[in-house]
């Protein structure tokens, strides 16, 4: 089982990223410019500011090479895991419904929030089971999530909604509280909290972890 | 026109650029010649406080600058320890200070970009960034606009370029009104076989500027704005300010990285203050070589600019390195990687003279040596003023209230309030190594593991101008020790110290004065503590219409600890632990401290005289007992005294306490004073700590309850200290 992170000029958490990977199977970095995954199983897309996000977020950095490569991937089947800048690059490039907008408060915000599983149906949080609180940072500046009615009906409807932040823990506004989504078919995810930075009780929590696991087992040769 | 008037022009100019007439005097002495306007402009800036320290240089030589942990000392970029297994940990703390009471998001920004730079400049990946922040009270608008302003900055850099910020200060004192106060400090790590220094060396090497283009921003930085005092026309030098583009520099930064990776680089050094000027004069002096630069190659953002003006732009995220011709073209790949421009502007000559050409034509020629070391130093004249500078501050607390209300209006007072607010706007844990964060204990810890290390490191930075203000010998201790006793608390021993020294105006005798006695103390307590400085910077003429800052020293110190896990919190962690104070047994008082400033009381003249061997011994005390493992809980007791330091302990924790004050007095529960700690874990661990710890109460409940004094339920403490929240509405 191979994770490949994706590093666009700006990404910041790349590495942080690589590493949680690599505690659940083999990992390595991907390039932006490139257009081939090198046959990676899974990819992420990790957190940062991609090309500086000068523009809006993410909009910049789905228009790059590699993005071709992973929408390919994405439209085969291939698990995508979008984590904060990740999840606001999927949303741009199309892959996942919905869109990320500046914080509620307006200010960057970096902290320690639970988030609720709502979903253990899909290969980033089979290894949780629905209703498990998992205690993972969020740090962002547009981490607003937002979708008409009538998208959060259907995504509701089918079960795309994986992650919501607990109560009195939404951070930014987020509608109904969605803090992760994922596409119809399930192999696409974004969210805003940070599981790459929740992999090791010593540097706060270990919760996050469990999205890495459950990809890896996923995709574990049976 | 007679060559007389051309000269009368020149000196005026001169003047105009902040030099006196008696150094215009020695540089045409130097030149043997007037200097054109391409020279008296380098000139200017090498010349100016900022870059000259003229008037600072010969009180810093009385810093111990030795230390068995030392690799790289003041006159780098950055100093740098050792951390065992063959890895450096480099550091340094600069102010941003004129900058950012000028425009203070892209004063504060800048102020980080400029101290990463001056980190990844000696080949050490920037892993840390904390900050030192002074503005005037809160109540005004001024200051609610700067303070904004600068935290908005500092995270706007520092989360973008993905280096966590996992600590700092920030305090509110009137005299800092007009003059805030910006200090940022990093820390970066590095194979220490990798650790790179400035001097450019190897005649025929080629001079490479790499990243930004140059345009007029930061024109007179260092002279006009960071070597004068401020005034009300402060407003028409916000040209003056540069701009920072994070996104420039986090590519300039991974490029620069793989460069000294594959090792193509000689030497490297950032641009900052007085940009192309001092960066590579201060290369050529140190390499004892003279450096050919040719303006006309330097990418500009407005092509009509003048050399003098491309000389001394203080545009941001530019490096600038040395390298042998033959790796040109593997320089040009990496730097083609990373979208990072990189253009040969010069070269490596014989002749120790710095050379600025514009094409075939020569339009500045200066000996490097005039341009580094031949600035006049100045002697301080120090004199004591016979009574207090400082106006009392207004009184908010009436000083008969009771000690319950009295713990309520400090825990809610700006300079004591939680820092949630502010920390919460910056990244502090990317790159993975952040074990304890900002309000989880008193120093920030990092591990080294994923670099290959063993244990981790843990740092602080510290610096209460007000007691300074009392007494600038003993404030500057306490601010020491302060840093020290920060680190034990999570079983951290110093490796090293790093120092910005923000004064006044020092022709003023006062100033001279407070400056001379700080370095003292700051000399004496790191003699004391073994600890040496690794370097750092001045910032003088920080004064406005209403009279000095606080003198203040900031300092920033890194300690290494074994064992990361075992590092104590500053919480209350768990019901029924045992609490004791740990003291050196000085006796705190009530003059100068936070509580004193409540009631509006006048600084005194005068701090109580330190027995800092003593101290010393507690805060080794403390360390070894917080590396063993058996406490849970150990905080340093500072402003506010015993009875907030115990409200913290209680909030961190999200527990109560109930405890019983040895002595019943208002001065044992809020007066101030270095050497004492509360510590917390099962019995035995807390009574092995032997005669120097008593035992004071056990955490439980959901109230703080000290005997004879009161009760407050941490629901009440929680909403005096969410106090600072309100600055950010």
């Amino acid at each position: 089982m191979r994770f490949g992170v994706v590093r666009f000029p700006g990404s910041c958490d790349e590495v942080d990223a690589l590493m949680a990977c690599e505690r659940y199977g083999e990992a390595e970095l991907l390039w932006h410019g490139d257009r081939d995954l090198r046959g990676v199983d899974a990819v992420v897309i990790p957190g940062g500011f991609s090309y500086g996000d000068y523009l809006r977020v993410g909009a910049i950095a789905r228009f790059s090479p590699v993005m071709d490569a992973v929408s390919d991937h994405a439209l085969h089947g291939g698990p995508v895991l979008g984590i904060c800048n990740g999840f606001q690059v999927l949303c741009e490039a199309g892959l996942l419904p919905g869109a990320l907008l500046p914080n509620a408060g307006l200010r960057f915000l970096c902290r320690q929030v639970d988030v609720e599983v709502v979903s253990g149906n899909t290969p980033f949080t089979r290894a949780c089971g629905a209703g498990d609180m998992l205690s993972i940072p969020v740090k962002h500046f547009s981490g607003r999530y937002y979708a008409p009615e009538e998208s959060l009906r259907e995504l509701d409807a089918h079960g795309q909604i994986i992650l919501r932040y607990a109560q009195g823990h939404n951070p930014n506004g987020s509608v109904a509280d969605i803090a992760g989504v994922c596409n119809r078919d399930k192999n696409v995810m974004g969210l805003m909290p940070h599981p790459e930075h929740a992999v090791d009780p010593l540097t706060g929590s270990s919760d996050g972890g469990r999205l890495f696991e459950s990809l890896a087992t996923a995709l574990a040769p049976a | 026109m007679s060559a007389g008037a051309a000269s009368a022009d020149r000196l005026a100019e001169a003047r105009a650029l902040g030099l006196t007439d008696a150094e215009y005097e020695l540089i045409v002495d130097k030149l043997a010649r007037e200097p054109n306007q391409v020279e008296l402009a380098v000139f200017s800036l090498m010349w100016s406080e900022h870059c000259a320290y003229k008037h600072s240089k010969k009180l810093l030589g009385r810093l111990p600058t030795e230390g068995p942990h030392l690799l790289m000392g003041p006159g780098e970029n950055a100093g740098a320890v050792t951390v065992g297994n063959g890895l450096a940990i480099a550091f340094k703390v600069e102010s941003h200070n004129h900058p950012s009471a000028v425009e203070p998001f892209q004063g504060a920004a800048t102020g980080v970009g400029g101290i990463l730079r001056d980190v990844f400049a000696v080949g050490a990946r920037p892993i840390a960034i904390l900050d030192s922040l002074r503005f005037g009270e809160l109540s005004s608008g001024r200051s609610r606009y700067l303070l904004d302003g600068a935290v908005s900055g500092i995270g706007h850099y520092g989360n973008s370029i993905g280096v966590p910020t996992v600590g700092g200060e920030v305090y509110f004192e009137g005299p800092y009104e007009q003059n805030c106060l910006v200090n940022a400090m990093c820390l970066g790590i590095a194979r220490e076989d990798r650790l790179i220094r400035s001097a450019a060396a190897g005649v025929g090497n080629l001079l490479v500027l790499m990243g930004a283009r140059t345009g007029r921003d930061g024109i007179g930085g260092a002279s006009v704005l960071a070597s004068a005092e401020l005034d009300s026309e402060d407003a028409s030098k916000r040209p003056t300010v540069q701009i920072g583009d994070p996104f420039e520099e986090k590519r300039l930064l991974e490029c620069c990285l793989e460069l000294l990776e594959r090792e193509t680089l000689r030497s490297l050094q950032d641009l900052g203050a007085a940009g192309l000027s001092s960066s590579s004069s201060e290369m050529a002096s140190k390499g004892d070589v003279g450096l050919d630069i040719d303006v006309s190659r330097v990418p500009l953002r407005e092509d009509d600019m003048e050399p003098f003006e491309i000389m001394v732009s203080e545009s941001q995220e530019r490096m600038l390195c040395v390298i042998e011709p033959d790796d040109l073209a593997e320089l040009e790949e990496i730097c083609g990687r990373w979208e990072v421009r990189a253009t040969a502007i010069g070269e490596v000559t014989e002749g120790r003279r710095l050379r600025v050409l514009d094409g075939d034509e020569v339009v500045g020629d200066m000996p490097v040596h005039a341009l580094v070391d031949d600035c006049p130093l100045y002697d301080l004249e120090p004199a004591a003023p016979p009574e207090q500078i400082y106006p009392a501050p207004p009184r908010v607390l009436d000083p008969g209230a009771h000690a319950r209300e009295s713990l309520l209006a400090l825990l809610s007072s700006h300079n004591l309030a939680s820092r949630r607010p502010l920390f919460e706007q910056y990244d502090c844990m990317v790159q993975s190594r952040t074990v304890r964060r900002p309000e989880q204990a008193d120093a920030a810890v990092l591990s080294l593991a994923s670099d290959g290390g063993e244990g981790a490191i843990a740092v602080s930075i510290d610096g209460n101008g007000r007691r300074v203000a009392c007494d600038p010998y003993t404030g500057t201790v306490e601010a020491v020790l302060e840093c020290a006793a920060n680190l034990a608390c999570v079983g951290a021993e110093p490796l090293g110290l790093t120092n910005c020294l923000n004064f006044g105006k020092p022709e003023k005798p006062h100033v001279a004065w407070q400056l001379e006695r700080s370095v003292a103390g700051m000399s004496d307590a790191l003699c004391e503590l073994g600890v040496p400085v690794v370097g750092g910077n001045v910032s003088l003429y920080n004064e406005s219409g209403d009279g000095p800052i606080y003198p203040t020293p900031v300092v920033g110190m890194v300690g290494a600890l074994p064992d990361a896990a075992l590092a104590p919190g500053s919480g209350f962690a768990e019901e029924g632990h045992v609490i004791a104070m740990v003291s050196a047994g000085l006796a705190p008082s009530l003059p100068g401290s936070e509580l004193a400033k409540l009631w509006g009381q006048e600084l005194p003249l005068g701090l109580p005289d330190i027995d800092v061997a003593g101290v010393r011994a507690c805060i080794e005390t403390v360390r070894s007992a917080a590396r063993g493992g058996g406490l849970a809980t150990v905080h340093d007791v500072a402003e506010g005294g015993q009875a907030v330091a115990l409200a913290e302990c209680c909030l961190a924790g999200g527990v109560g306490a109930r405890v019983s004050v040895p002595e019943a007095s208002l001065d044992a529960l809020f007066g101030e004073g270095v050497g004492r700690f509360l510590v917390a874990g099962e019995r035995a661990a807390v009574e092995g700590l032997g005669d120097g710890a008593a035992v004071i109460g056990t955490v439980g409940g959901d109230a703080l309850e000290i005997e004879g004094f009161g009760s407050w339920t941490l629901r009440e403490l929680r909403g005096a200290s969410a106090a600072l929240a309100q600055a950010f509405m």
